[in-house]
C-alpha cells in the first residue's frame, strides 16, 4: 500500500497500478474511454487527464494521463484542477465534433458511456457548426449492428476483438481522422465473442441486433440476476424483460466466472424463451391417435392425481438442463429408487468419472478466472471454442502469462497494454491442443496433436508417465507421440500454474482419465496443477450429484427387459428433457410406445413432448428460480425475471402440486423455493453448501426487497391500460428477495441479488466500477456462488491403468467421432432466430485422403450406416476436414436430425448411389 | 348596520360592471396556444411521423402514463409500433413535450376530454397522431440525424460531408 494525495487529501492506493484505476476504485468520477479493466491502458483517448505535482511546493504541476501513470508513494495529483478540467472538457468537445445527432434513435442511448462522460465533463452545448464526417455502415451479420458515424476512435473494439479474443476479420482501416472499424467487406463477424463489442464499445457503433427486433431502453427492462443455461460454464447474466417477452442478455460481472465477457451463444440464445414452440398450457389426450387437447391446470393436476392414486407404477426422468430443485422435486415425487438421471449411460459414466476425479483426486477444478492465470495448458480432447466458448477466451489470456514475465523484467507494468505487447511481440506461453479435428484455438497453440479419442487418451497417459514415472507407461507408442509427450511434460513441469483441460467432448472415459492422470502426476511431483473439465449442459454436474440410474435402464424398466431391479413401471414423468437428444430414436420410440402414460414437464415442445399423453408447461430460466452447478462445481442461484402468461409454473411446483393432489404422506408441502433447496441440501450428500449460494426469500435490507425494475421504469400506468384501465397489483414473489416492482431497496444489494449495474452519473455497463472494491477485481461483498467440490490432499490416489490400445484403421469401416458446434449443438440456443441463422447444417466430415479414396468431394452426398443399427441410414453432404485422422469420420452431434446418435461408434460410409461393399 | 348597507351598495354597483362569466359550453373560451391540454403526436413537414420512439417522454412522465414500443421500417427509420397514453392518469405537466427531441409530442389547448367511462381515456397512436406539424413547423429530425433512411443516405443530412471512401489510400 502506498499513499497518494488527490486534491491535497491522502488516500491509500496499490502501488504500481495506474492512477485512473486507483482513482476510480477510490470512487472518484474521472472520465475515460479507451481504458478498460480487462484490456488495460493505451492512452489513446486523452480523456483521463489529471494534474500531477512534483511535491507539496509545486503549484504549477503538469498534465498527465491517469491511465498511463503508475501510482507511486507520495505522489500528488489533482483531478479538480481547473486546467485539467478544461483539458478534459476540450477533449470531449473534439470527440463530439463528428458525433451525429442520433441519440434518440440510437440503441445505446440511456446506457451510453459517451453520454455519461459528456455530462460528467460538462460539455452541454455544441459550438461546432461545420460539416461532420460520415461513413457507410457494414452488415456484420445477425448479431451485431454497425453504425460507424458514431465512432470516437477509442480503439477498444479492435483491442478486444483482435488482441483479447483473437479475431482476425475485423480491424481499423483507413487513415488519420477517417479511421474506420470494420471488416474488409460486409459479412458475419467470425469470432464467437463478437457480441461483446456491444458492451465494449463506449458508444453506439456496435449495438445488439437481436435487441433491435424488440427494442427497449435500459431503464425499461425488468431484470434479475441469472445464470446462462447454454453451456456448463455458468456465466452470470442479466436477462431483461419488457411487455412479457425476454429481450436481451447482458453480462453480469462475476470476477471468478465470466468476468467482463460472454460468448455469442450465451448472449443471443435467450430468444428461445419467446419461441413459437413454447408450451404455455397443459394438454392432454386420452387416445394416442388424437392430437393433444388443451386443458386447465386444475384438470391436469386432477387427472394426474388420479393416475398416481390408482397405484400406477411410476418412474421419473430428470434432466441436466433443469435446476437442482426441479430434479430433486421430481425425485421426491417418484421416490429416489424410481428416479432416473436424464442422461445416457455413456454421458452418465463420463459425469460420474469427472465427479469422482474432482472429488477424490488432488487436482483442483479452477474457476474461469483461475484458468486465465494458468501459465501452461494442455487441452486434451476438447474443442473448447465449441463446447465451452468462454473457456477458450480464458485460455487465450493464459498464453500471455509467461511472456508477461519478460515485460516485468523490463519494468513494464502489466496494465500498460501496448507496451507489453510491443515487448513480448509474438512470444506466447505453452498451450498444447490434442483434439479430434482442427480447433479455432489452434492459431495460438504451441503444438497440436490430432487423433481419435483413444489416441488422445494414449497421449495423455504418455504425458503422465513422462511427468511421473510411477504412472503406468503406454505400450507401442510411436516416436512422434513420445517426443510430443516429453515436450508437453517438460512445459507443464516448468510452469508455476499448470492446467489440464478436458471434458465430455470426446465422449470417452479414457480421455477424462488420461487428463486426470496428467494433473495428478503433476500434483504428485509437487506441482500445483489444476484440472478443468468442460460439461455440455448448465446443470450437468448438479444433476449428476443428485444421481439416479441412467436412461437406458429406465427404458428397460418400462419395457420389462431390465435385469431384476425390483421396479416395474408403466407411467413415466419426463422433466425438461427431450429424450431424442439423449438416446437412439428407435429406442426412445419403443420406450414411449411401451409406457402407458407419458407425462412431459417442459417449456419447449419437442419430439418427446409430441408423443406425450400429458404435457405440463414449465418455466424457462427467465420464469423460474433455481440453483445450477457449473463445470467448476460452483453452485449459483438464478432468479425469476418475469411472471409468464398462462399456466406456466416452476417444474418443482408441478411436482409439489402432484404430491399434494395425490395425497402422498407429506406433512408440510413446499411453499417456496427455499424449502425445496433446504430439503435437497439435507438429503443429497455434497449439496449442503447450495443453501449459501444466495440469500433466502426472507432476506430484506432495511425491511425492503430488491426491486427488479429500475427507479426510472416507465409506462407502469399505460402498458396494460388497453386491457384494463385499472392497474393490476404487482405480482408477489414468495421465492426470492426480489420484487416485481420499482419499489424496494435503492442501493447496492448483495452481489448474488444484484439485478443491474447502475450508479448516479454512470448509466452504461461501466457503472460496474461502483460495484467493485477495486475496479477490475471481485464484486464488493465477494463474487457470487459457492464451490461444492474441493480436492483431497495430494498423493493419495493411484493412477488409472486402463490405457486403451492404439487406433487401427479398419478396411471399409470408419470410426465415427463427435464434432461440436457453438451454434447448433445446444438445443435451446438453436431455437433463437439470430443463432438459427448461424447454426451448423448436418454434414459428414472426412479426411481428404479418405474422401478421395471413396471418390467423394466437398458437398457430395454420402451415406452413413452405424454398425450398431445398420437399418438406419443417414444421408449427409461431405465436408473435408484435414485434421481428422484417417479411418475416422466426424459427425456434428446434437444437430436436429443427428441428435441422440451415440458416438464414437463404427460405421460404414458410402457415396450415395454407390454400392455398399459387402 | 352601516357595514351591511355598504355591502349592499357594493353589490348594487356590480350590476353595472362588465360580466366576466363565460357561458360555456355555448360560448368557447380563448385558450393560448401554449396551454397544456390534450396531447397529440405531430408529423414532420414531409408528412411522416415525427415520433422516433426514443422513450424519453415515457421516462420523463411522472405518472408513467405513456407506453410505447419502438420498431423500424425496412430502411431503418424508427417509429412507434404502438403509442399509448392513459389520459385518466395524465396530469398534463408537459414534461413529455419538454423531453421530446423531435418535437413530436405536443400539448394542445384542447381540454374537453370528459368521459363517462375511464377506459375511453386510453388513447392509442391512431387517436394521438395528427396530420400537421402542430406548434413547431419546419423541424425534421431525420434531416439533421446521422442515421440513413429511405431517400436520405449517409452524408445527405444537413452539414454532413460525403461518406469516407474506405479504399482511398491518399494521406
Amino acid at each position: 500500500m502506498a499513499t497518494i494525495h488527490i486534491d491535497n487529501r491522502p488516500y491509500p492506493v496499490k502501488e504500481g497500478e495506474n492512477l485512473l484505476q486507483q482513482c476510480l476504485s477510490l470512487g472518484f468520477n474521472l472520465p475515460y474511454f479507451c481504458w478498460h479493466p480487462a484490456l488495460g491502458s493505451v492512452g489513446a483517448c486523452r480523456q483521463c487527464a489529471i494534474k500531477q505535482f512534483k511535491n507539496e511546493e509545486d503549484k504549477h504541476g503538469k498534465i498527465v494521463m491517469a491511465c498511463m501513470t503508475p501510482a507511486t508513494d507520495g505522489a500528488r495529483i489533482s483531478i479538480e484542477d481547473p486546467e485539467a478540467r478544461e483539458f478534459r472538457a476540450s477533449i470531449i468537445e473534439w470527440l463530439m465534433i463528428n458525433h451525429p445527432h442520433d441519440c434518440p434513435v440510437c440503441d445505446e442511448g440511456g446506457e451510453c458511456h459517451l453520454q455519461d462522460m459528456t455530462v460528467m465533463t460538462g460539455h452541454t452545448y455544441r459550438r461546432y457548426r461545420g460539416r461532420k464526417r460520415t461513413f457507410h455502415n457494414q452488415n456484420l451479420g445477425p448479431l451485431v449492428n454497425h453504425e460507424m458515424n458514431r465512432c470516437i476512435q477509442c480503439y477498444r473494439c479492435t483491442r478486444f476483438y483482435r488482441d483479447y479474443a483473437g479475431g482476425r476479420d475485423f480491424d481499423a482501416l483507413v487513415l488519420r481522422n477517417e479511421v474506420y472499424f470494420g471488416r474488409h467487406q460486409d459479412g458475419t463477424l467470425e469470432s464467437e465473442f463478437s457480441g461483446n463489442l456491444v458492451e465494449v464499445c463506449p458508444t453506439g457503433v456496435f449495438t445488439d441486433k437481436s435487441l433491435k427486433q424488440h427494442y427497449t431502453r435500459k431503464w425499461d427492462f425488468q431484470t434479475a440476476p441469472s445464470v446462462c443455461v447454454h453451456c456448463g460454464l455458468g456465466c452470470n447474466t442479466i436477462p431483461g424483460e419488457r411487455y412479457g417477452t425476454l429481450r436481451r442478455i447482458h453480462n453480469r460481472f462475476n470476477g471468478a466466472v465470466n468476468g467482463y465477457f460472454l460468448c455469442d451463444r450465451g448472449r443471443y440464445g435467450y430468444d428461445f424463451v419467446n419461441s413459437e414452440r413454447r408450451i404455455r398450457r397443459p394438454a392432454l389426450r386420452n387416445n394416442r391417435s388424437e392430437p393433444l387437447q388443451p386443458i386447465s391446470k386444475g384438470e391436469a393436476v386432477q387427472f394426474l392425481a388420479e393416475l398416481l392414486a390408482n397405484g400406477t407404477r411410476i418412474i421419473g426422468i430428470g434432466s441436466p438442463r433443469a435446476s437442482i430443485e426441479a430434479n430433486f422435486a421430481l425425485r421426491t415425487l417418484v421416490g429416489p429408487e424410481r428416479f432416473y438421471a436424464g442422461v445416457s449411460e455413456q454421458d452418465g459414466r463420463l459425469l460420474a468419472s469427472m465427479l469422482d476425479i474432482l472429488g477424490q483426486g488432488p487436482a483442483r477444478s479452477p474457476s474461469l478466472h483461475e484458468v486465465e492465470l494458468a501459465d501452461a495448458v494442455l487441452v486434451l480432447g476438447e474443442d473448447v471454442t465449441n463446447t465451452a466458448p468462454l473457456l477458450a477466451l480464458a485460455l487465450r489470456q493464459s498464453i500471455r502469462r509467461q511472456p508477461q514475465k519478460m515485460a516485468e523484467k523490463m519494468h513494464i507494468p502489466h496494465w500498460n497494454d501496448h507496451a507489453v505487447r510491443a515487448a513480448v511481440q509474438q512470444e506466447q506461453g505453452p498451450l498444447f491442443i490434442a483434439a479430434i479435428a482442427d480447433t479455432k484455438l489452434d492459431d495460438v497453440a504451441t503444438e497440436m496433436f490430432r487423433g481419435v479419442p483413444d489416441d488422445l487418451a494414449r497421449l495423455g497417459f504418455a504425458v503422465a508417465h513422462a511427468i511421473d514415472p510411477r504412472a503406468p507407461p503406454v505400450s507401442d507408442l510411436p516416436d512422434t507421440m513420445r517426443t510430443l509427450a516429453d515436450t508437453i511434460a517438460k512445459a507443464l513441469k516448468a510452469a508455476g500454474r499448470p492446467l489440464v483441460v478436458s471434458g465430455m467432448g470426446c465422449a470417452n472415459v479414457a480421455v477424462i482419465e488420461a487428463a486426470a492422470s496428467v494433473a495428478w502426476a503433476l500434483c504428485n511431483t509437487g506441482h500445483a496443477a489444476e484440472l478443468c473439465f468442460a460439461v455440455p449442459e448448465c446443470n450437468s454436474l448438479g444433476a449428476a450429484m443428485i444421481g439416479g440410474a441412467h436412461l437406458e435402464l429406465a427404458f428397460e424398466t418400462v419395457l420389462g427387459t431390465a435385469a431384476y431391479t425390483g421396479i416395474a413401471a408403466d407411467t413415466v414423468i419426463i422433466l425438461e428433457n427431450d429424450l431424442y437428444h439423449r438416446a437412439d430414436a428407435a429406442a426412445v420410440d419403443r420406450f414411449l410406445a411401451a409406457a402407458r402414460n407419458v407425462v412431459v414437464i417442459d417449456h419447449i415442445s419437442h419430439a418427446t413432448s409430441a408423443r406425450a399423453d400429458v404435457v405440463l408447461p414449465a418455466g424457462t430460466f427467465a420464469e423460474t428460480d433455481g440453483t445450477l452447478v457449473n463445470n467448476e462445481g460452483r453452485a449459483q442461484r438464478f432468479f425469476q425475471v418475469f411472471v409468464p402468461q398462462g399456466d406456466i409454473q416452476e417444474s418443482w411446483r408441478w411436482a409439489q402440486d402432484l404430491i399434494t393432489a395425490a395425497g402422498a404422506d407429506k406433512d408440510d408441502p413446499w411453499l417456496n423455493l427455499d424449502q425445496v433447496t433446504a430439503a435437497c441440501a439435507a438429503s443429497i450428500p455434497g449439496l449442503q453448501p447450495i443453501l449459501r449460494a444466495a440469500p433466502t426469500a426472507n432476506f430484506r435490507i432495511g425491511g425492503q426487497k430488491v426491486p427488479r425494475q429500475p427507479h426510472r421504469y416507465s409506462g407502469r400506468t399505460a402498458m396494460l391500460a388497453n386491457i384494463d384501465v385499472h392497474e393490476p397489483e404487482p405480482p408477489e414473489d414468495p421465492d426470492a428477495p426480489l420484487s416485481f416492482s420499482m419499489e424496494g431497496y435503492p442501493n447496492h444489494p448483495p452481489p448474488a441479488l444484484n439485478p443491474r449495474f447502475w450508479a448516479p452519473g454512470w448509466n452504461s455497463v461501466q457503472a460496474l466500477n461502483k460495484f467493485q472494491d477495486e475496479v477490475g477485481g471481485a464484486l464488493t461483498g465477494g463474487d457470487p456462488g459457492v464451490r461444492l467440490i474441493e480436492p483431497l490432499p495430494a498423493g493419495k490416489v493411484g493412477y488409472f491403468t486402463n490405457i486403451p490400445s492404439a487406433f487401427e484403421r479398419r478396411a471399409g469401416e470408419w470410426l465415427v467421432v463427435p464434432l461440436r458446434h457453438i451454434f447448433g449443438t445446444e438445443e435451446l440456443s438453436a431455437l433463437a432466430p439470430a443463432l438459427a441463422e448461424l447454426a451448423a447444417k448436418p454434414y459428414l466430415a472426412l479426411n481428404p485422403d479418405d474422401a478421395a479414396e471413396l471418390g467423394l468431394a466437398t458437398g457430395d452426398d454420402s451415406q452413413l450406416q452405424l454398425q450398431r443399427n445398420p437399418g438406419q441410414k443417414y444421408r449427409l453432404p461431405v465436408r473435408l476436414e484435414p485434421g481428422l485422422q484417417r479411418g475416422s469420420a466426424g459427425l456434428p452431434v446434437g444437430l436436429p436430425v443427428l441428435a441422440g446418435i451415440a458416438v464414437p461408434a463404427w460405421g460404414k460410409v458410402t457415396g450415395v448411389g454407390q454400392e455398399t461393399p459387402s | 348596520m352601516w357595514n351591511s348597507l355598504k355591502t349592499m351598495w357594493t353589490i348594487f354597483l356590480h350590476m353595472f360592471r362588465r360580466r366576466v362569466t363565460i357561458q360555456y359550453p355555448d360560448e368557447k373560451p380563448v385558450i393560448p396556444p401554449r396551454w397544456r391540454g390534450r396531447i397529440i403526436l405531430s408529423r414532420d413537414p414531409d408528412g411522416e411521423e415525427r415520433c422516433v420512439a426514443c422513450y424519453l417522454c415515457a421516462a420523463a412522465c411522472p405518472v408513467d402514463c405513456i407506453a410505447l414500443q419502438a420498431t423500424e421500417d425496412e430502411y431503418g427509420r424508427r417509429y412507434p409500433s404502438f403509442f399509448r397514453i392513459n389520459f385518466s392518469r395524465c396530469i398534463f405537466c408537459g414534461y413529455c413535450e419538454e423531453a421530446c427531441p423531435t418535437d413530436a409530442i405536443q400539448l394542445t389547448p384542447d381540454f374537453e376530454m370528459g368521459e363517462y367511462d375511464r377506459k375511453n381515456l386510453v388513447y392509442e397512436k391512431e387517436d394521438l397522431l395528427i396530420d400537421g406539424t402542430g406548434k413547431y413547423p419546419g423541424y425534421n429530425f431525420y434531416r439533421v440525424a446521422g442515421l440513413a433512411i429511405k431517400g436520405k443516405d449517409k452524408g445527405d443530412a444537413q452539414d454532413e460531408a460525403p461518406p469516407v471512401d474506405l479504399h482511398r489510400l491518399l494521406p
